[in-house]
């Protein structure tokens, strides 16, 4: 066995806890997880049922975690995970898996098939066996600040650009203000607009805000490739510039993944609590609207629907809140068939759509939002995620649809009433 | 009394029903003690929804089918509820089912005679019914397996024994309550014999479900109960 097989067993086993034991007890094999997986649905290949996604996993908890297992193998009954094995799962677990969730909400004995993905992506990186573009991505974010690199000039830029668009101030690395921003590489890049629209609705809000030199990239390219290290790395990186800054809050931009790692991941790798708050800012917008801090004036009266990122709606919680938004500046919003919490995926989640191989499954994958899409007809699809929204555009072209794409911020920030 | 089955019959109702009932008992609670003597590490994230509440909820909840799937799947829907149903009403509401539970479990030791609820038994159509469409939506389910692209590819050894084993004490039981064929003593001792079996393989097999789908029902709603996510 090599070393880096070794090192990517016990990296797997030390994933194994009481739910992951208690799901693979439970699967009776019924096969509904791949009736809610897109990348079946799209393609009815078998191969890509979820939980057969996990064998491998399933294959060490029960040859080493269950007894009457371990009593197999002692007899030789339990074939060992060999290198083969990993070679061949990759595709499973990177290419056909944008860790959307929706297998998890639909297992009749409750199984976390997304959950136990995320965890399986711990033990193939670690054994060699992840996407090289998302190594790649990690490298770069750990040496220079973000997956594209160094992106503190561009973030300047942005921010001069947007002070004049506004006459509004954007203070760097300023001490005791209410919320530190973040916000993801795909923004700083493609769509810095959010940046002019949240500086106005802070101001008529009356929030103060900074943006720290030292840590103002959301996403974790850790949680997409399964690598707690980079993880914990890129998130101490956030924790570190807030505490510093002594901010009330952080702000976790329109990205799925960035939500769960700041959210929900980040408090368990960096093993406590922050001392600040993380409100996501479709989240905060909402919480705004509801203290009557967030006034709008006019609607868009075209037709837009909107898309719900996996991470922000199904495995973040936030369902509710931007369908209150729409309503106030969207007076012909129509919502796509299982739209909400069973939304299906914009086909680049998970470290997909950076992944050069995964590129015709995802076209694939994408015909059923194409599908929808084309039912709802729809003059602009609104998302809060700008990687759903980058995903959204490149699908959209690659099958000749002319559909604008727009983020919830920058929506709201248009119809802002800030006299 | 020269019935040559009859001392198969004294076995399986007595050594043979005891030996079952400890693997039984005894295997599952390795299997339940195992899954949880590996925890869970407390988490550190504060919490938005509840996850104790949700935990709860989604033990229950889950056994309803989210909107639109059951389209997708309708054999395995229709077929796992009336399996399911079937086989818990033939378990639970045949009279001499009844009986025996009493005696094994004694409730009427237990509780003084007013306190004694009256757990109702079926007539025999309602039993028999259930027994029958449980024996149908087994099979249905069996061709599925077999035909489904999807569940052929997961199937191991250990589901096509399982139904195997789900099958006999339907279809023995059917048997020996309407003399349909064979000697009555050695159906009736066969039927046992094959419940037995069901209980040996029981912490073996994917039958563990039946008790720790609460465990992941649990999990799974306190995991996105903790985000304030649905489950
Ligand atoms: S839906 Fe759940 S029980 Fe059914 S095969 Fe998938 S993981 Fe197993
Ligand atoms: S998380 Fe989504 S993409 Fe991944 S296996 Fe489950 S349903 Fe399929």
């Amino acid at each position: 066995m090599t070393a880096t097989l070794e090192r990517g067993l016990n990296a797997l086993r030390e994933q194994i806890d009481a739910p992951v034991a208690s799901f693979f007890s439970s699967c009776v094999s019924c096969g509904l997880c791949a009736e809610a997986c897109i990348f079946y649905r799209e393609t009815e290949d078998p191969k890509y049922t979820p939980i057969r996604k996990l064998d491998l996993l399933r294959r060490i908890w029960k040859s080493e975690y269950t007894l009457f297992g371990r009593i197999a193998n002692m007899f030789g009954l339990m074939p060992k995970v060999t290198e083969a094995d990993l070679t061949a799962w990759e595709e499973l677990v990177y290419d056909s898996c944008t860790m959307c969730g929706r297998c998890t909400l639909v297992c009749p004995v409750g199984n976390d098939l997304t959950m136990m993905i995320r965890k399986m992506r711990e033990g193939m990186s670690a054994a060699g066996h992840a996407p090289t573009e998302l190594v790649g991505a990690a490298g770069r974010h750990a040496d220079f600040g973000s997956p594209m690199g160094e992106l503190h000039p561009a973030l300047h830029a942005q921010i001069k650009h947007a002070e004049k668009e506004t006459g509004i101030p954007i203070e760097m690395d300023k001490a005791g203000a209410d919320y530190m921003v973040l916000l993801s590489a795909q923004e700083i890049a493609e769509y810095p607009d959010v940046l002019a629209a949240m500086s106005r609705i802070f101001k008529k809000a009356g929030i103060t805000w900074t943006i720290s030199n030292d840590g103002f990239e959301a996403t974790n390219v850790g949680i997409q490739l399964g690598n707690r290290d980079v993880a914990r790395t890129l998130v101490t990186r956030v924790v570190e510039a807030a505490e510093k800054l002594g901010v009330k809050g952080v702000i976790s931009p329109e990205c799925g993944h960035a939500y769960q790692a700041l959210r929900w991941e980040g408090p368990n790798l960096i093993g406590r609590p922050y001392k600040f708050e993380v409100v996501h800012i479709i989240e905060l917008l909402d919480h705004l609207r509801a203290e009557g801090k967030l006034k709008t004036k006019g609607k868009d009266t075209t037709k837009v629907t909107f898309h719900d990122p996996c991470q922000i709606n199904r495995r973040g919680g936030i369902n509710r809140e931007p369908r209150n938004l729409m309503h106030m500046v969207a007076s012909n919003f129509v919502e796509t068939d299982d739209a909400g919490t069973m939304n299906w995926c914009c086909s680049g989640g998970g470290g997909v759509g950076a992944n050069e191989r995964a590129t015709d499954l995802r076209f694939k994958a994408f015909n059923r939002k194409k599908a929808q899409f084309e039912k709802v007809a729809p003059d602009k699809i609104v998302t809060m995620c700008a990687y759903c929204h980058h995903t959204l555009e490149e699908q959209l072209e690659e099958h000749n649809m002319d559909i604008e794409v727009q983020g919830l911020t920058e929506l709201i920030g248009e119809y802002l009433d800030d006299e | 009394m020269n019935n040559p089955y009859f001392d198969l019959l004294m076995w399986a109702r007595g050594p043979g029903f005891d030996i079952a009932l400890i693997i039984f008992a005894a295997g599952m609670v390795i299997r339940v003690v195992e899954i949880l003597v590996l925890g869970r590490k407390s988490d550190k994230a504060p919490a938005k929804g509840s996850p104790v509440g949700q935990g709860i909820r989604t033990v229950f909840s889950r056994s309803i089918p989210r909107k639109g799937l059951i389209n997708y799947a309708p054999v395995t829907y229709l077929g796992g509820y009336i399996f399911h149903l079937g086989f818990f009403i033939a378990l639970f509401f045949f009279g001499p089912h009844l009986s025996l539970f009493d005696s094994i479990f004694g409730f009427s030791h237990w509780w003084p005679e007013a306190l004694s609820f009256q757990w109702p038994s079926f007539g025999r159509v309602i039993i028999e019914s259930a027994t029958a469409l449980a024996i149908l939506a087994l099979i249905a389910l069996m061709y599925s397996r077999l035909t489904d692209p999807v569940r052929r590819a997961i199937s191991t050894f250990d589901d096509y024994l399982v139904w195997l084993l789900c099958v006999l004490p339907l279809a023995s039981g059917y048997v020996a309550v309407n003399k349909l064929f064979g000697d009555p003593t050695l159906m009736l001792a066969l039927h046992i014999l094959s419940v037995e079996l069901l209980m040996i393989a029981f912490p073996f097999t994917k039958l563990t479900h039946a008790v720790t789908f609460v465990l992941s029902r649990y999990y799974n709603g306190a995991i996105q109960g903790r985000k304030g996510a649905e489950s």
